[in-house]
């Protein structure tokens, strides 16, 4: 096999490769370190972290579906202080690079406590400011539906932040791309997108939603073509550097995405069904990128117009 | 946790519908009694976990009732095919609380778990009476399993087809020291109030990645949060908080 580089610079600091398990899915990193060395992962985005703990929603809160799931977690998480205290130290052992801390919030006030809090790891490369999740009442999405919003959360941000900031996006909207350009007017580093879609199962023995907070966020391979349209719709109007996701679970995905307009790509639902998928992929990217005459994956962000 | 390709030696109903599967591993397996395995199936996105029954160096026995897709199409799966699967999955049965006396309580298909620990109670020497509920007598399975492991096997039927009429929690007289316990919802409750001593409770839940990355299966319990998949299925009855 030839020489292929799969180096990508993400807001200064370069990355082996461009593969980022997604938030959520992987935990604090260390339940996958016990199955492979997870340095070999170009970085990763920890577990959303509020202010305050929050148990999330009441179970169940996963249903199958065609290709994909649905999930209704909403951000359980053990608050900053604790990821700080607890997860961190444990994170360190396993992880040397520098991980993206991925936040969420319920006001503009949370977001901007939390982010100074993380802004001062040296650990974290990238903050990840999380306006989509779908699955908390009064927050989350509902910064990532309006450019407005959108906007001011990024902003403030912003303002108390020296890492680079890039803005998680709702694909739950009309316009993706005014919210993109609304985060981009706000200072915001970078884009990522997209959020899971909101969805609903219903069983039909007991003809109730499957999930007991009747909704949740669709992710999987399903939702695939869905992301590759946001990504390139979103790439091709901001000029800051996009991270794309949604239902990726192959070294060909990646590439898809990369042409479409991502610099780097995170692999989100894959992980919960095979928990050596990201390994997988970075180990197939070589030859894929061979296979389409590709040396250096740089080459080919936005290679699609 | 292990994973890897398993073969199926064999895939068998009990009764109408719950089947015992075996399936083999070129490695030695890690498991123990009241972990699970998690299973790839074709056309599904998620895995389906399923609770172990019982092991042995290269191999692992699952009973499983058909209760849905996952598990009817688990219920298709010929011998000799190859199954994707997530074993030594969570955190099972602890018997070193049990100083002689066991009681062991299982209510349908939530009674696979308890063969194992029931072999491994048995190993240790300790005394063990095991009840096994079901509704009636044509859903009875793993009646002798358990008999020729040397413990005391007990069953009851709801409707009173067969052995003691009523449930679990009615063939309780025994003087144990300790209890474990498996099956639905409504038994768990009632095996919480009943029992006089500590003991410990199987819980089901569904699952996204059973191994503790997507807290899909978290439950409230007395000391904090803990996954079903992770630091469960297995709870100590002090822990429980019931919510449902």
């Amino acid at each position: 096999m030839g020489k292929v580089d799969t180096k990508v610079t993400l807001c200064g600091i370069e990355l082996d490769n461009p593969v980022i398990p997604a938030s959520g899915t992987f935990g604090f990193g260390y339940e996958f370190a016990e199955l492979y060395d997870i340095n070999i992962l170009g970085t990763f985005s920890w577990k959303g972290t509020t202010l305050n703990p929050r148990f999330g929603n009441p179970t169940p809160r996963i249903a199958e579906c065609k290709n994909g799931m649905i999930n209704a977690v909403g951000l359980q998480n053990p608050g900053v202080d604790k990821v700080i205290s607890v997860e961190l130290p444990k994170l360190k052992k396993v992880f040397n690079k520098k991980v993206m801390a991925n936040v969420s919030g319920f006001s503009i006030e949370e977001y901007v406590e939390t982010c100074k809090k993380v802004d001062k790891l040296d650990e974290v490369g990238w903050i990840e400011v999380n306006i989509s999740c779908p699955n908390v009442h009064g927050g989350g999405m509902a910064f990532g539906t309006s450019p407005e919003m959108a906007k001011a959360v990024t902003k403030a941000v912003k303002e108390v932040t020296t890492k680079p900031v890039f803005v998680k996006l709702s694909p739950n909207v009309t316009d993706i791309v005014a919210i993109a350009k609304a985060c981009e007017e706000g200072g915001a580093d970078g884009i990522s997108l997209i959020n899971t879609l909101l969805g609903m199962r219903i069983d039909l023995k007991t003809r109730r939603p499957v999930i007991a907070n009747k909704m949740g966020g669709f992710s999987g391979s399903a939702i695939f073509p869905v992301a590759v349209r946001m990504v390139y719709q979103v790439a091709h109007a901001v000029n800051i550097p996009v991270i794309g996701m949604g239902g990726v679970d192959s070294a060909e995905d990646v590439i898809e995405m990369m042409l479409a307009g991502a610099t780097a790509v995170q692999v989100g639902a894959a992980n919960l069904i095979n928990p050596f998928a990201c390994k997988e992929i970075i180990e197939d990217l070589p030859r894929v990128m061979e296979k389409y005459n590709i040396t250096s994956l740089k080459d080919i962000i936005k290679g699609v117009n | 946790m292990q994973k890897g390709l398993y073969k199926v030696l064999s895939n068998i109903p009990l009764t109408s519908n719950v089947f015992k599967m075996v399936i083999e591993s070129e490695e030695p397996v890690n498991v123990s009694c009241g972990q699970f395995i998690n299973i790839k199936l074709e056309g599904l996105y998620l895995r389906r976990p399923i609770s172990i029954c019982d092991f042995s160096s290269n191999t692992i026995t699952i009973i499983y009732k058909v209760v849905g897709t996952g598990t009817e199409a688990l219920s298709k799966v010929k011998e000799g095919e190859d199954l994707d699967c997530l074993i030594g999955l969570g955190t099972g049965y602890v018997t070193t609380y049990t100083e002689n006396n066991a009681l062991v309580l299982g209510g349908g298909v939530g009674i696979p778990p308890l063969y194992g620990l029931c072999k491994k109670l048995v190993e240790e020497g300790k005394k063990v009476r095991v009840v096994l509920g079901f509704n009636t007598k044509e859903e009875i399975f793993f009646e002798e399993e358990f008999k020729k492991l040397g413990v005391e096997t007990v069953v009851t039927t709801v409707d009173g087809s067969y052995g003691v009429k009523g449930f679990v929690t009615d063939a309780m007289e025994f003087d144990y020291d300790y209890f474990y316990t498996c099956g639905p919802l409504p038994m768990l409750k009632s095996v919480y109030n009943k029992t006089t001593t500590s003991g410990q409770f199987s819980f089901e839940e569904r699952m996204g990645c059973g191994f503790g990355a997507c807290m899909g299966c978290s439950q409230k319990t007395t000391t904090g949060y803990k996954r079903v998949c992770k630091e469960g299925p297995v709870f100590y009855k002090e822990e429980i908080v019931w919510e449902k």
